[in-house]
């Protein structure tokens, strides 16, 4: 039966078109996806674990590791919460039950979506489908990497400083980290949580926007949720007459961006220019020039504070100790990998006594400084444009040893997310035959902006997103 | 205590909010379920499970900020503080830190020989730890304990934190205060209020300084006390021990005491390695809490007359000493409608403050009127009429007309015989007495009060006795 649908081409809007006209039933989809799981998985591992059965009438959708699934192990890719299975689902999990949708199965992500390859995760690195020898990035690149590789429909990532924007790049797909507050929280396995976001995956715009549309919305059990101001909707215009793009001459000056990357992000600015927009430079100094150092004092701190509650007391391994201390202290030793030690140690660092002011406390500074200066950017602009990341798929092993070089990854993602804005990756070309990813911003609540842009874009592109070497 | 020094003693409240759910989660707070049983993934630290804030507990916190006369912040902010420790679920506890819900009030307590004002530096919300067991060590503590079991179920419950400033000057000023706050709780109907059940609890921060001087020296706290008599005992032994140290000619060192019911004594807890380090920082997870003027106002008109402006209305009537046992004791109201209907002020006052609270009578169910008549014929009817009259106040249709028609023996001539057959079987208390022991009359009175059983007339027996033994 499977053989029928062919997942690497298949969209989320072509999926519920497929389901909903009884073409296919939600059982025989799902069966498709696990199916192509079983042929092409071993080599990418982008899965931790499956689902064997559709638990929905819909489409089946897969969801990053951080993401709380009733009854299925959630690990957030760390030894800390193995075996793990959460009594209750997260609310975007819950959404996505409603809205219909199976789940599938839980994606690979470096250990508590900390950086930027899933080389980080306690469970091994998942695969380019572009370039097995290569990272999908992270630390979502499980579901990013999935979603291309025709491994599901789309899916939920989380986004802390371009972790659903950086693999979408990376692995040639759509991926929205939508505006702060937005969408839920409850249930997420949490990093830093004044920055973490959850958003979609898919392989177009429109799947992106559709799969926004069921888990965004204000949550009572998340404080920090709001209501949408308007609907979402689903962008189906060619012109991006009278959109102002702005370029922010710091972000296309660093020397990280290697040229292939910018020869693509280049062509697509023309190309918006042809479809009707116009394109101009702005200054973002603070927000480049800081924003990373920035980041890496508030992210971390969190993330001090968010990943003191594994102790090994109420739930996940436990290591004995003659004492609980040392049970405590065993417990996190032998469970958190180095990464999370490291951004504890420095987390823990910035926030104490006597260190608080002059880290924690001047980096909040700082960011109010980058949403600023955001702010004065989009009095003159409807969106702004860079690349997503600097290079395109590295190989595996070139940056895990190099922690420095590993952050400097997210140098582009990492303002606007210390800002709370919406920012969207869309496939722009390839280089050296791998993806580059065009990242756009909106000011608060501009997802439709952002779509509209996106969509016009993704259109006149028309590029092939199926990896290369996956084309039969 | 000595002249010399004066005590400085500010206190460190914590108060229980009795609402239904907890601060952050919808887990019903309360006492008496089993184990882990009034628990969910926000108040067992599951990963990802978030805070939601308790809006009674955030309006309960302004309307104790305003009985406090403070200042509501127009923007208070929860903070996590950080430590390692079993009861903390997620490793950190959300408090308001550097910017409480209410600041710079004040409280007034009447006293004796004028008002005096004791300042409210803060008061803030924050949850409750769960509750640790340690098995198998000597000490209670987790310190050589071969197990601890942890109950969560108080996990996440909302305090409320009320800091005072340094200014209370003795253990009795101390304990005042503490009445009358916590009849203030008591009366916002925001708390039990109650040290034994723990939704109470005080720690005392104690120094001294030569009278008449305004510097202060190094404090030491006291933990522990399970009463406000505890902790006034806990705050003179803490005292009478600095003024020794300062004395001899030592220096006072910080240190935390807890205080020995049992000995009186103080014993210093053991000092930690390092410094306690709680790296507070704002709660990413909740937004600012901002009350509007509206709901502030609405607060403010929903208080009652508090308990210190009535000790000083009814102290005026009556004396300070009993307006303050009246009102700390929930009893003013009866008082207030017993002399209404007619009853002695003083009588009224003695008689709800020692019979009834003796007799366990419920105030709220008594009726006034009956209970003014009782007090009006309390020296004219027997002992044991009146006694039992007091004791039956609280049922329902309760009447003192069958009591008031009782009468007492106050005929000397039946009287007479037993008092003299008393004193002749007592010789030794007699020559005692003649010798100058006075306070024996109650001796021989009691005994004639038996004999009779309780059917005399106590000024009779008074007057007879006192003349047979000045004869």
């Amino acid at each position: 039966m499977s053989t029928v649908v062919d997942t690497l081409r298949l969209t989320a809007e072509e999926a519920i078109g497929l389901v909903e006209r009884r073409e296919l039933s939600a059982g025989e989809l799902h069966a498709a996806y696990l199916e192509a799981i079983a042929e092409r998985d071993g080599e990418l591992h982008t899965y931790l674990r499956t689902v064997d059965e559709a638990g929905g009438p819909g489409i089946p959708i897969a969801l990053k590791d951080v993401i709380s699934t009733r009854g299925v192990e959630t690990t957030a890719g760390s030894r800390i919460l193995a075996g793990y299975a959460p009594v209750f689902d997260a609310t975007v999990a819950a959404r996505c039950k409603a809205a219909g949708l199976s789940l599938l199965g839980k994606t690979n992500t470096d250990e508590f979506a900390m950086g930027s390859s899933t080389e980080n995760s306690a469970y091994g690195p998942s695969r380019n489908p572009w370039d097995p020898a290569r990272v999908p990035g992270g630390s979502g690149g499980g579901t990013a990497a999935a979603v291309s590789a025709g491994l599901a429909p789309w899916g939920l990532g989380s986004d802390t400083g371009g972790s659903i924007k950086q693999p979408s790049a990376l692995c040639g797909n759509v991926g929205l980290r939508p505006t702060y507050g937005t969408v839920s929280r409850f249930g997420v396995v949490a990093f830093a949580s004044s920055l973490d976001q959850v958003g979609p995956v898919a392989k177009t715009v429109r799947d992106t926007a559709l799969l926004y549309r069921i888990i965004s919305g204000r949550d009572p059990a998340d404080s920090t949720t709001v209501e949408l101001p308007a609907p979402v909707e689903l962008p189906d215009g060619e012109r991006l007459d009278g959109l102002r793009i702005g370029v922010p001459r710091q972000a296309v000056a660093l020397e990280a961006i290697e040229p292939g990357v910018r020869e693509a992000f280049d062509r697509s600015l023309a190309l918006a220019e042809e479809l009707g927009a116009a394109v101009g430079e702005c200054d973002l100094p603070l927000s480049f020039d800081y924003g990373l150092p920035c980041y890496y004092l508030i992210a971390p701190a969190e993330a001090s504070s968010n990943l003191a509650r594994y102790d090994g007391v109420r739930y996940g391994p436990r290591s004995e100790g003659e004492t609980y201390r040392e049970m405590v202290e065993r417990t996190r030793d032998h469970g958190f990998g180095d990464e999370p030690k490291r951004r504890i140690m420095l987390g823990t660092y910035a926030l104490s006594a006597g260190y608080y002011d002059a880290y924690y406390g001047q980096a909040q500074r700082v960011r109010t400084l980058i949403v600023r200066e955001h702010r004065e950017a989009f009095e003159r602009f409807d969106v702004l444009a860079t690349p997503t990341s600097p290079t395109v798929a590295f190989p595996i092993g070139e940056k895990a040893a190099d922690p420095l070089a590993m952050y400097a990854c997210d140098l582009l993602t990492i303002p606007s997310c210390l800002a709370g804005l919406p920012g969207l990756n869309v496939p722009c070309g390839l280089s050296e035959g791998l993806p580059v990813g065009l990242q756009l911003i909106g000011p608060q609540f501009a997802e439709n902006t952002l779509f509209r842009a996106g969509h016009a874009l993704e259109q006149a592109l028309g590029l092939d997103l199926v990896p290369e070497r996956l084309r039969t | 205590m000595n002249g010399a020094w004066e005590p400085v003693v500010g206190l460190e409240i914590h108060v229980q909010l009795k609402t239904r759910t907890k601060m952050f989660c919808r887990c019903p707070a309360g006492f008496g379920a089993g184990e882990n049983t009034q628990t969910c993934p926000v108040c067992l630290g599951f990963p990802g499970a978030l805070p939601v804030p308790n809006r009674v507990a955030l309006e309960w916190v302004v309307k104790l900020g305003l009985a406090l006369g403070c200042e509501i912040a127009p923007r208070a902010v929860f903070a996590r503080k950080h430590y390692f420790y079993p009861d903390l679920a997620k490793g950190y506890q959300i408090s308001q830190y550097d910017l409480p819900s209410c600041i710079n009030g004040s409280m007034i307590i009447p006293l004796p020989d004028g008002d005096h004002a004791v300042g409210i530096v803060r008061a803030h919300l924050e949850e409750d730890a769960a509750k640790n067991v340690h098995l198998g060590g000597r000490t209670g503590r987790i310190g050589g304990a071969s197990a601890t079991l942890v109950d969560y179920n108080r996990g996440g419950t909302p305090l409320v934190e009320i800091v005072t400033a340094p200014d209370i000057h003795s253990a009795e000023e101390a304990k005042r205060f503490l009445q009358l706050l916590r009849q203030t709780i008591v009366e916002l109907g925001i708390s039990d209020a109650e040290m034994e059940k723990g939704t109470l609890r005080v720690d005392a921060n104690v120094s001294v300084r030569p009278t008449g001087s305004d510097e202060l020296r190094t404090r030491c706290e006291i933990k522990n006390m399970n009463s406000f008599t505890h902790i006034a005992r806990g705050i003179e032994a803490e005292v009478g021990r600095q003024v020794e140290i300062w004395e001899s000619g030592g220096e006072v060192e910080q240190h935390t005491y807890d205080f020995d019911v049992a000995t009186g004594t103080l014993t210093p807890r053991r000092t930690k390695e390092e410094a306690d380090d709680y790296r507070y920082f704002p709660e990413p997870d909740l937004v600012p809490v901002e009350p509007s003027e509206e709901v502030v106002e609405r607060l403010r008109a929903e208080l009652p007359e508090l308990p210190a402006a009535r000790i000083r209305r009814i102290g005026e009537a009556l004396d300070h000493e009993r307006a303050l046992v009246l009102v700390t004791g929930g009893l003013e109201r009866l008082w207030e409608q017993a002399v209404a209907a007619g009853a002695d002020r003083v009588a009224a006052s003695n008689v709800i403050a020692n019979q009834l609270v003796g007799a366990g009578i419920d105030p709220a169910a008594v009726d006034a009127t009956e209970l003014a008549k009782l007090v009006g014929a309390r020296e004219r009817i027997p002992r044991k009429a009146f006694d039992e009259a007091i004791s039956r106040l609280a049922e329902p249709g309760f009447t003192a007309d069958p009591y008031l028609a009782q009468e007492a023996v106050s005929d000397t001539a039946a009287l007479e015989p037993i008092v003299d057959a008393i004193l002749a079987a007592s010789p030794a208390q007699v020559e005692q007495y003649r010798g100058g022991k006075e306070g024996l009359l109650g001796f021989f009175v009691g005994r004639v009060m038996k004999e009779t059983k309780g059917q005399a007339d106590a000024r009779a027996v008074n007057e007879l006795v006192r003349r047979k033994l000045s004869d």
